[in-house]
């Protein structure tokens, strides 16, 4: 039963992991970037809706919303301004422009919010419910059901909205997606604000558990191991390879001294680096193999 | 302009091009040595923490300006280097015999780590290297027979031929010493062959396979050697603190190598020094800006971090060859002078580049 519990709790923050994770694959497919600032973005959501509902007090949904649609803004100009013009350099520039843009969005969050730790209330904090003796809270449930009505909300966009599968043609092919008159500059706007907007979702989805700091941008570093175990490039894998990372993390977290002492805090790492030892190209990989020098 | 008419094979393999070049970095490396008579000590020291700045930005640049691979876990290296030579002096190895020691370990260190990982095209080897990051900062903390964990590690000063290591001067002589040799090794290993190999993996990975190059195994070698250079500025950082203690070689500390050399220009030597200047210096350059913000904003902890990552942006965007770019566009324009033409240096228009093929 212990057990069960476990992987409940593990479910729960792995789906932050997966969405922040779904946020990485989606640039990644599109433009082959990979945006290190991903956890900043995450922290910045956090910060918006702190502002919103503890600060300006706001009904909780209507200053979820709202952070989103900022933050979706916000992740359309970061591309057309600043992203777009380092297109076609080497990935060193874009890893190094991310982390810049990481760097600065923790300092102004730091300047403008201060350094302590934030928390306001949600219809969510302090509720739980007990189902055959297993203990669910209603944050981690929240958590649950976001992921899955945003991960379905993804899918039917992608296969069926008329923009949505222009996206996959321009990550496809982008010069046969212009040739067939996409905009595809516009489109990987639109990717970028997409994918900061998960990232929002899943900071504030967050921000009862851990409350609002700066530090919570970290979640972003761990969530590469689940975009590599998923296979980078695959949406249902990165949603399953958060999933198990936060289960590892539970399990390791619980069990650690049968283990060595703070393993919870590297095991992401861990999976991490043997996934791409034993099995790079991850579980949901839709190539055929990473290719291989 | 200078015009280098070559006369016979030997001026080829001169590391010095022209006379120019002899006068001016013998004229540098004599005001490096007479340093300690012209400043006090306190200025020494910080020149002492620039020169192992370079040492290892030199390291990172074989492996990210000249190979072209990002790694974001370097400061792991440092940390190696300064734990096992904090290690080996504390078990009563003398100094010199340490030393070398530090460089096989961390070679093979990046060895061991490099040659799974760097078989992996595109971005792995930069989210691989984060995670090693986290991986060897743990492990510093947690093995503390070897590191003394949390509790930290004091580092023995030793003597050299009766000059103590508390000495600035003599301390500053040690660093200049292995900047000096580390260049020299550096600009040996980039005119090689195995130089050579890297740089064409880093313009073009396929050009570089079809001319008999193995990625995977000079991949691995820019990784080792990487490691090596970087373990060495580990050790004499070891000294330079004093006192060790695992929550230095955060990933802070490896990003603040990729702005060095970042900021002094990928893909040049020089710019390793230009960039351990301004990386040196940037603490004291954020404090004058705290000084002239009003106090509102200048007091605040987040500064630091937002002017790290705002020059980091401005280079990348505006500057990406950095203070050495610069450099060689202000010496070309009075070179050329009046003939200089704006669009010498201009971008080249690009398009994206795909590794799916």
């Amino acid at each position: 039963m212990q057990l069960i519990q476990l992987i409940i709790d593990g479910v729960a923050s792995g789906c932050i992991y997966g969405l922040v994770a779904l946020g990485f694959v989606l640039i990644y497919k599109a433009t082959e970037t990979i945006n290190f600032a991903q956890g900043d973005i995450l922290m910045l959501g956090a910060f918006v809706a702190f502002s919103l509902i503890g600060v300006l007090g706001m009904d909780y949904i209507l200053g979820f919303a709202l952070t989103v649609v900022i933050i979706a803004v916000f992740g359309f100009f970061l591309d057309a301004v600043v992203i777009r013009q380092i297109i076609g350099q080497p990935p060193f520039a874009t890893v190094m422009l991310t982390i810049g843009i990481g760097f600065i969005l923790r300092g102004f969050a730091s300047i403008f919010w201060g350094t302590d730790i934030f928390s306001f209330s949600t219809p969510f904090s302090g509720k739980i419910t007990e189902f055959n003796g297993l203990i669910i809270s209603y944050v981690n449930l929240s958590i649950i059901i976001g992921t899955a009505i945003l991960v379905s909300v993804l899918y039917l966009f992608f296969t069926f909205s008329r923009i949505g599968v222009a996206m996959r043609a321009s990550s496809e092919n982008q010069l046969a997606a212009y040739y067939m008159g996409i905009p595809v500059k516009f489109i990987f706007s639109l990717i970028w604000s997409i994918s900061a907007a998960t990232a929002a979702i899943a900071g504030v989805l967050l921000a009862p558990i851990t409350l609002v700091d700066t530090s919570i941008s970290l979640i972003g570093l761990k969530a590469f191991a689940a975009a590599v175990l998923g296979g980078f490039g695959s949406i249902p894998g990165a949603i399953v390879g958060g999933i198990i990372i936060g289960i590892v993390e539970q399990l390791c977290g619980t069990y650690e001294n049968y283990l060595f002492g703070g393993i919870r805090e590297i095991s992401a790492y861990l999976v991490l680096i043997l996934t791409l030892i034993i099995y790079p190209r991850g579980l949901f990989s839709d190539k055929a193999e990473v290719k291989k020098v | 302009m200078r015009f280098i008419f070559k006369t016979n094979y030997a001026q080829d393999i001169n590391i010095a091009r022209h006379s120019g070049d002899r006068l001016w970095y013998s004229l540098l490396i004599i005001l490096m040595l007479t340093m300690p008579l012209l400043i006090d000590d306190f200025y020494l020291g910080e020149i002492s923490y620039v020169c192992i700045l370079a040492i290892a930005g030199i390291g990172l640049m074989i492996l990210s300006g000249y190979t072209g691979l990002a790694s974001l876990g370097h400061a792991a290296f440092l940390g190696i280097g300064a734990y096992t030579h904090a290690f080996l002096l504390t078990n009563g190895i003398p100094f010199f015999a340490s030393i070398p020691i530090v460089i096989i370990v961390s070679f093979m260190v990046g060895a061991l780590i490099g040659i799974p990982i760097l078989r992996l095209t595109g971005m792995y080897l930069a989210i691989a290297t984060l995670a090693l990051c986290f991986i060897a900062e743990h492990v510093f903390i947690k093995w503390e027979h070897f590191t003394g964990g949390n509790r930290g590690m004091p580092v023995p000063q030793p003597e050299i031929m009766g000059m103590s290591f508390y000495d600035s001067a003599t301390f500053y002589y040690v660093c200049l010493a292995f900047l000096i040799l580390s260049m020299f090794a550096a600009i040996n290993i980039l005119r090689s062959p195995t130089g050579r190999a890297f740089v064409a993996i880093r313009d073009s990975e396929i050009a570089a396979q079809s001319l008999g190059v193995n990625l995977g195994l000079y991949k691995a070698l820019s990784f080792a050697i990487s490691g090596a250079f970087t373990g060495l500025a580990g050790a004499l950082l070891a000294h330079y603190i004093g006192y060790l203690a695992p929550d230095i070689f955060n990933i802070f500390l490896s990003l603040t190598l990729l702005l060095l050399i970042v900021v002094g220009g990928m893909g040049s030597l020089h710019g390793t020094v230009f960039g351990a200047i301004f990386v040196g210096y940037l603490p004291q350059l954020i404090a004058i800006c705290r000084d002239y913000l009003p106090n509102s904003i200048g007091s605040q902890p987040g500064l630091e971090p937002m002017l790290f990552g705002l020059i980091l942006v401005l280079f990348i965007l505006y500057e990406p060859l950095g203070i050495y770019g610069r450099w060689v566009k202000i010496k070309l324009f009075f070179q050329l002078f009046p003939t200089y033409k704006k669009q010498t240096f201009k971008k080249q228009k690009v398009f994206t580049k795909s590794d799916r093929v």
